[in-house]
């Protein structure tokens, strides 16, 4: 796609309610780049996301589009420009694939505005890249976790935006599904340039396929970088209060985390 | 559907093909039952007129008993079809904003809230006519709905489906017995309030219909404008969001709509359940999801709902007459039911 987009938290400070999750957060997303939020349950990672995604209003400080907060933009303009695929998105009962797709193209058309060319190209062209054409007049309910996942994420795509935020986007996939999702986020981000965040569970997966990592504990960013300058044993007992050796992934390079436990302590 | 040559278009754009030609068919179709629904509603009753006596009324040339009939029941008719409309893209909305498949103005306790308003005018404030009833029943049915939803938002994860119609359900059982606690020791009140509580268009009058077609015309208006913001919530609040709608806006935008519209059609004909419980299902499973096409097609399919079963009652207790909304209720109860024994009851 065309010009690089930038965001960044400013000194965000977000919660819900009484509760306090993230506390004067500061961190600039690298442009055109796939970057993961990785940390323990609970760490704040989810609500950093929902953050930039608009979800959360901060209380103190700001997340900013381009130097513009988010939240004070006019809604439809920011979704042009930043979509998001929330943990559990809802499918309406007897929905079909490309029908579930083109309301990614939302944003683009005004209250009365008709189907145009360009949607159609942009939902063909979403449905291809997320390998999902062949599904295009199946009802969503019909497809498997996978299947579905993909169907999402093409959905995404036809919003054509240039920043993406992926929030646990693996979550209740098998391993090879997993890998299926993130090869096709990471083809999204090589072939167009679109700036990726995603959520992530799994830190070998994030640290295989993340260009940048965000490691966060208790609502602060406690690393930020290349996976292999951010995944060291001495980070993972920090973030995780996990012992562990850390070796170098043999077919990518990337740091590959060991855990050890009780009963396998390496010695 | 299973043959491909090579000459077709790809898949997504050869179904929406096809699936935008049966959308039209479909609409075609309702329009004409609109019509049938119509004539035989004017046609049918105590007395049934032929066809050309029908013609003949209609043109103000016959005059006699079969003419006197007719042209009683066109306002009728017409009442029976706006209200039916309204009830219909009610649910349809209703069904959208809350995201629930038992989202009805019934069932989220509006009816009953305008009702409440209406029998609490009638006995404490002597009102009596039909315009006093439609502000006391838009007022009416606007609090409860801001009651319902501010009890169904209280607690972890907001107004969610489940708790929206649950408080529906206890505010309208709520409402239901102060109503009976206001009447019941009233006889006078009761007298007035009997025949609107049961909801019929019976006594239509062009009267009447010019008091609340300007509430119907906003809220229609409101309704369908929020269309496509109804697609998006359909995704979720999160997802919607992201589609850069502003959730909170869309929904009170849509949920004034279809207050406006079940008001209005409650004070003019009473409360008539069922019919904006049904119809949206009837709408979804002709033409799918897209909410531009389900709420249009719940106004025609409310309508011939409702004016088929006004004219039911008419026929089957002649020379009596059995309320519509009686009629909607024996037929919307069964639906009613199989609805809720579904598996996904609580999704959309």
């Amino acid at each position: 796609m065309t010009t690089a987009h930038t965001l960044t938290v400013d000194h965000a400070t977000v919660g819900y309610g009484d509760r306090v999750v993230l506390e004067d957060l500061e961190l600039t997303v690298p442009p055109g780049r796939f970057s993961v939020i990785v940390g323990a349950n609970a760490c704040g990672k989810s609500t950093l996301l929902r953050a930039m995604a608009r979800l959360l209003v901060p209380r103190a400080g700001a997340v900013l589009l381009d130097g513009r907060q988010v939240h004070r933009e006019p809604a439809r303009r920011v979704a042009q420009l930043l979509g998001l695929l929330p943990q559990q998105p809802v499918a309406p009962e007897g929905i079909v694939v490309a029908d579930l797709v083109g309301r990614g193209r939302h944003p683009h058309q005004g209250p009365f505005q008709r189907w145009t060319t360009e949607d159609d190209e942009a939902v063909a062209q979403a449905l291809e890249a997320a390998g999902v054409l062949d599904l295009a007049d199946r009802s969503v309910d019909e497809l498997s976790g996978g299947q579905r996942q993909r169907v999402w994420i093409a959905m995404a795509l036809a919003q054509r935006t240039d920043v993406l935020l992926l929030d646990e986007p693996t979550t209740f996939l098998d391993v090879a599904h997993q890998v299926e999702v993130l090869d096709l986020v990471t083809d999204l981000n090589r072939e167009r340039g679109t700036t990726v965040v995603a959520v992530l569970h799994d830190l070998n997966l994030a640290a295989r396929y993340a260009d940048h990592l965000f490691a966060m504990k208790a609502g602060r960013l406690v690393a930020a970088g290349p996976p292999s300058e951010v995944v060291t044993a001495d980070l993972v007992r920090d973030v995780f209060g996990l012992e562990s050796v850390v070796i170098p992934d043999p077919t990518s390079g990337a740091p590959l985390v060991l855990p050890l436990g009780r009963h396998h302590t390496g010695a | 559907m299973t043959t491909q040559s090579p000459t077709r278009p790809p898949a997504p754009a050869r179904e929406r093909a096809v699936s935008r030609r049966r959308r039209w068919v479909w609409l075609a179709a309702a329009l004409a039952l609109v019509a049938v629904a119509a004539v035989v509603s004017v046609a049918f009753g105590t007395r049934v007129v032929s066809l050309g006596d029908v013609v003949g009324a209609l043109v103000g040339k016959d005059e006699g008993i079969a003419a006197a009939a007719v042209r009683a029941r066109v306002p009728r008719t017409v009442l029976a079809l706006l209200v039916g409309a309204a009830l219909g893209l009610a649910g349809a909305v209703m069904q959208g904003v809350t995201r629930n498949p038992l989202g009805d103005p019934g069932i989220l306790g509006i009816t009953m809230g305008a009702s409440l308003a209406v029998v609490s005018g009638i006995a404490f404030l002597g009102i009596t006519t039909l315009p006093q009833y439609v502000w006391f029943a838009l007022v009416g049915a606007a609090l409860t709905s801001v009651f319902v939803y501010l009890v169904g938002s209280i607690g972890r994860g907001g107004p969610t489906p489940l708790k929206l119609a649950l408080a529906g359900a206890a505010t309208t059982a709520a409402f239901s017995s102060l109503v009976s606690a206001i009447l019941l020791p009233r006889i006078d009140v009761m007298n007035v309030f009997r025949f609107w509580q049961i909801g019929g268009v019976g006594g239509a009058t062009w009267e009447a219909i010019g008091i609340v077609l300007p509430f119907l015309v906003v809220g229609t208006a409101l309704t369908l404008a929020s269309a496509r913001g109804l697609d998006a919530l359909a995704l979720g609040d999160d997802l919607a969001t992201g589609l850069g709608v502003h959730v909170t806006r869309a929904r009170v935008l849509a949920a004034v709509g279809a207050v406006l519209l079940a008001g209005a059609a409650t004070a003019v004909a009473g409360p008539i359940a069922f019919v904006g419980l049904v119809v949206p299902h009837a709408a979804r499973l002709v033409v799918g999801v897209d909410h531009r096409w389900v709420l249009p097609f719940s106004a025609l399919t409310g309508a011939v709902l409702l004016t088929l079963a006004d004219v039911i009652g008419r026929v089957v207790a002649r020379p009596g007459e059995i309320e519509v909304g009686i009629v909607t209720a024996l037929i919307g109860a069964p639906v009613f039911v199989a609805l809720a024994r579904r598996r996904r009851v609580v999704q959309l």
